[in-house]
């Protein structure tokens, strides 16, 4: 699977340590709580919701660098706002093995 | 200027701050998670700029920009690309970015601000504004055309304007003239001095050339000043 890296924190940061060390933060806190969400909405069969959380994960997917799965996610979300699931799979197996890293 | 923050996710929240800091003209003063705290904010506490996310539960960006009067500049950032034909029908809409925001393309935010802010302030400053000073000497008032003035320097109760030709003594202080003065043309670069950028001779160490006389940069101001020069 396509790994997650902080090259484009790091070009924003241009060496601000310091932010790259709060952004890493704050995924940590937003991104555990956004997968418990996704997953939850999908539980209750609410794609709309569920589709509206893919909508940030994956922005947070583009941040990380991880282009293959910004692009599922992209179809993905667009597949759910028609009620469809057909990537959910392999969406979520990119949100386990982030989530494990 | 004066900017806020409006987006749902922490994580772009802080790489917006982050970029902004690129660009030292704009103070953000506040982070918003959705755009109701914001409009709630901005009704009594004007601001110059607004970052704002589209994608945003409750009231989405668009919505937030319909309600509205009297609009600040915004530069919209979102995940999709659908919206960019209906941000751009409104005329305070500086720029529309597409999340994650490559840093070069941010690059070019800041010159759509700049154009946005700055230049039609200058323009003003130049078709509409004083290009001279009226200084009081002996109860006569002097005209000084401000392409006239050297360098300004503060000396105990009173301030010496030296001019091209001449060299005039004024009762005042160099905040009150400074105030006076456009931006463009003048800066303080020392706690007694405020010199005519049109007219530095050469920049050397932590001095300044005019005319003949060397006049010193403070370490506070030396940043400011080198980022106002068009270095090769």
């Amino acid at each position: 699977m396509e790994q997650p890296t902080l090259d484009y924190i790091q070009e924003i940061s241009g060496g601000n340590t310091e932010f790259e060390q709060k952004f890493v933060t704050v995924l940590q806190d937003e991104f555990p709580k956004e997968k418990e969400a996704y997953l939850e909405f999908l539980g209750q069969e609410d794609l709309e919701k569920a589709s509206s959380v893919v909508h940030k994960i994956k922005h947070k997917f583009g941040i990380l660098c991880m282009h293959d799965s910004y692009r599922l996610a992209v179809s993905y979300e667009e597949e759910l706002k028609e009620g469809q699931r057909e990537l959910e799979k392999e969406f979520t197996a990119i949100l386990e093995a982030v989530h494990a890293i | 200027m004066k900017g806020i923050i409006v987006d749902d996710e922490s994580t772009a929240r802080e790489i917006m701050l982050e970029m902004c800091k690129a660009i030292p003209e704009v103070e953000i003063v506040a982070l918003f998670p959705n755009a109701i705290e914001a409009l709630k904010y901005v009704n009594h506490n004007p601001v110059d700029l607004i970052f704002l996310d589209i994608h945003m539960p409750g009231m989405t960006g668009i919505d937030f920009v319909q309600t509205l009067n009297d609009a600040p500049k915004i530069v919209l950032t979102t995940s999709d690309t659908n919206f960019a034909i209906e941000a751009y029908q409104y005329d305070f809409i500086v720029d529309y970015l597409v999340k994650p925001i490559p840093k070069d393309r941010f690059e070019t935010t800041v010159k759509r601000l700049r154009r946005a802010f700055i230049e039609p302030l200058e323009n003003r400053e130049e078709t509409t504004g004083n290009q001279e000073l009226y200084i009081n000497i002996d109860r006569r008032l002097i005209k000084l055309r401000f392409d006239n003035i050297l360098y300004i320097e503060a000396k105990g109760d009173y301030i010496h304007i030296k001019t091209v030709k001449e060299e005039f003594r004024v009762h005042s202080t160099l905040k009150k003239i400074n105030d006076k003065l456009p931006d463009r043309l003048f800066m303080q670069i020392h706690r007694s001095f405020i010199i005519n950028f049109a007219k530095i001779i050469d920049i050397q160490d932590n001095s300044v050339l005019i005319d003949r006389q060397v006049i010193p940069i403070s370490r506070s101001n030396r940043p400011v000043l080198m980022q106002r020069l068009n270095l090769l």
